[in-house]
């Protein structure tokens, strides 16, 4: 590029590639808005978290609500059930890890226990999402007696652990406490 | 073959006038009057005008249904009702884009399709090639956002299944994910993206469409031969010879569209289409549109992690797995030109192509029924076995066949072909 043929770089050298620099930078940074713009704006990240009171769900019983867009589901657990799932060897798991948010040990085992909170363990309370591409499993249902998704046929167990299908994890525990004997807040 | 010279002497003061200044008229005399096509070209090369005609259909279809549609989540749904209802011929211009928009893709799968059997990829037509399949590519991802527009259930859940692919991606899956939707879930800001996409895409597609024409008049069309043309006897003028039998193709196209349009208008669309969107019920089988459904059976072919044999460690899983099988059988046709090692061009010399042409027809067909049915038991595994041959076609059978297969003896010049057919060396029979 530079007008004298030398081998040594010249001060219009240095010009050029500064300036060009420059330019890449502020590209770079007028980029960011343009790109930014697509993520969730400020009132949807507002809404994120969510309140329930589930003093009347039975055992047997399930409700979903709706947290951040997505389904939540809350499903208070037979006695079979929780036996189904708790004699369930994780050898057996397709997904071995707990997917539990409120776990501080990421590495933690999806053992029943881990997939609840201590004191609760009736309750399972998950995204509805399915891992695989997202759609809403059926509760109740499928070979594991736990969630089916009919999209493309993945099948959760009763702690809603991924058995069957081609979903690679299991069913997302979030974060939730239980702010009274029966509210429970996610998010 | 196009030649260096132009053809075109401009009459009028005027046109002389203009010449001299943007010589658009000489531009569309020379590809679209004088520009010579090879003589025995057959009816399945009337499927790239076929295509144009679709495209101006589906902008000018679109364009006026944006002038009632409303992109907004709370009312897209109403707002397709009313074009279908209130709006003045709301309805007629809704059929014809939704069923324009599927026979925009059997046109396109037709000009792929000759294209494999005539070997229109070869040397020297390799970036006329790949320009065709960013075209298709692009109108995949338009067909597939504007399917989201009317907020039905289908549209709701395809949306959730494609955007879903995103997650498959290691580490930055998610967060593209979300930048995708502009939430955590679909949901209106979804919606307003994919119609501000689905205006803008089809002008790319014209942008490109005309990159490929231009590539196309630079190397010249081939033809059920395969042999290039070699004189001035091999070719007619594009007027009257293929405007014409361009015309009457897209004559009767437009009539089975019609019929389509007038007597079966939702026959290519899915009834849960009309239940408006809801974001916490899955209907029982997602369905795409039939254009996708052989797409969509090599994603859901892969069920099995793939890893290293007798250990527990996945290399990939069935979800990414699934994700690179579907978007790999796309993009493998970027690189067919490569792959296919003959020399000859067209299926009709090629014995053995031919039968594995008809073969690779088949699977395609068989793996877009397997789209539509459920993703369980034999179905599954039928996927499995049309993904693997697939595949298998283009990595394998391509490449071997071009060095094994013995074709049978080639004309020396197309006139030459036409003639052992027909005997005479008359040009006004050349063109059927
Ligand atoms: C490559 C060309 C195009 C293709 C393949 C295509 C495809 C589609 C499809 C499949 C639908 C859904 C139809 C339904 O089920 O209702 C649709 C809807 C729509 N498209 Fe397009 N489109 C194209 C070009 C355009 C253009 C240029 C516009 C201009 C803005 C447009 C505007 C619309 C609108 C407003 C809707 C929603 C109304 C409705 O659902 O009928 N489209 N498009
Ligand atoms: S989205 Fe659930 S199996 Fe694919």
């Amino acid at each position: 590029m530079s007008a004298i043929d030398t081998s040594e770089p010249t001060r219009r050298d240095i010009l050029y590639i500064a300036t060009g620099a420059a330019g890449a930078v502020g590209v770079a940074f007028v980029a960011w808005p343009f790109i930014h713009q697509m993520n969730p704006d400020a009132s949807t990240l507002a809404l994120s978290t969510t309140e329930v009171d589930i003093a009347s769900l039975e055992p047997g019983q399930s409700v979903v609500v709706k947290w951040r867009g997505k389904p939540v589901f809350i499903r208070n657990r037979t006695e079979k059930e929780i036996e189904e799932a708790k004699s369930t060897p994780i050898a057996e798991l397709k997904d071995k890890a707990a997917r539990n948010a409120n776990l501080k040990d990421s590495a933690a085992e999806a053992t029943d226990a881990n997939r609840a909170v201590e004191g609760k363990e009736n309750i399972l309370l998950m995204v509805g999402v399915c891992t695989h591409l997202g759609c809403i499993p059926l509760g109740q249902q499928g070979d594991f007696g736990g969630w089916f998704c009919p999209c493309h046929g993945s099948h959760y167990d009763t702690a809603g652990r991924i058995r069957k299908g081609p979903a690679p994890e299991n069913l997302l525990v979030p974060n939730y406490e239980f702010i009274s004997d029966s509210v429970v807040k996610i998010g | 073959m196009s030649g260096g010279h132009s053809a075109y002497v401009p009459k009028s003061g005027f046109g002389k006038w203009m010449d001299a200044r943007l010589p658009l008229a000489r531009l569309v005399y020379d590809s679209f009057v004088a520009y010579p096509v090879p003589r025995n070209l057959n009816n399945w090369y009337t499927f790239g005008a076929i295509l144009s005609l679709m495209l101006i259909i589906q902008l000018i279809t679109g364009i006026v249904l944006a002038m009632h549609y409303t992109p907004e989540s709370t009312m897209a749904f109403a707002s397709v009702e009313k074009i279908m209802r209130d709006v003045n011929y709301g309805w007629l211009l809704r059929y014809m884009h939704a069923n324009g928009a599927s026979f925009f893709f059997i046109a396109v799968y037709i000009h792929i399709f000759r294209g494999f059997y005539y070997g229109s990829y070869k040397n020297p037509r390799e970036v006329l090639w790949i320009l065709g399949v960013i075209i298709f590519i692009l109108m995949m991802a338009t067909g597939f956002m504007g399917y989201v527009l009317p907020w039905g259930q289908m549209s709701f859940w395809g949306a959730t299944v494609i955007t879903g692919f995103f997650t498959a991606i290691p580490i930055v899956g998610d967060s593209i994910h979300t930048l995708l939707l502009g939430g955590f879930a679909v949901d209106n800001p979804t919606l307003n993206r994919f119609f501000s996409l689905h205006y803008l895409l089809p002008f790319m597609i014209i942008g490109v469409v005309i990159l490929h024409v231009w590539a196309l008049h630079v190397t010249g069309q081939t033809n059920p031969t395969g042999v290039e043309v070699k004189s001035e006897q091999d070719t007619v003028p594009f007027t009257p010879y293929a405007t014409m039998k361009d015309l009457l193709a897209m004559i009767v196209f437009m009539l089975v569209l019609a019929y389509f349009i007038f007597y079966m208008p939702n026959f290519l669309g899915h009834p849960d289409n009309y239940i408006e969107a809801q974001p916490l019920v899955t209907p029982a089988h997602i369905v795409p549109e039939w254009y996708y459904l052989p797409f969509y059976a090599i994603l859901r072919a892969i069920t099995f992690d793939i890893g290293i044999p007798f250990t527990d460690i996945v290399l990939i899983n069935s979800k990414l797995g699934g994700v690179i099988a579907m978007f790999g059988s796309l993009l493998i046709f970027f690189v067919v030109p490569w792959l296919d090692t003959s020399k000859v061009r067209s299926a009709a010399y090629r014995p053995l192509f031919k039968q594995f042409f008809w073969i690779f027809v088949i699977v395609c067909v068989g793996l877009g029924w397997l789209g539509s049915k459920p993703a369980e038991g034999i179905y599954t595994t039928m996927s499995q076995i049309f993904t693997f041959w697939y595949f298998f076609h283009f990595i394998v059978i391509l490449p071997v066949l071009g060095l094994v297969e013995k074709p049978k003896p080639i004309p020396a010049s197309i006139t030459e072909a036409v003639l052992a057919k027909t005997g005479n060396g008359d040009t006004s029979n050349a063109n059927n």
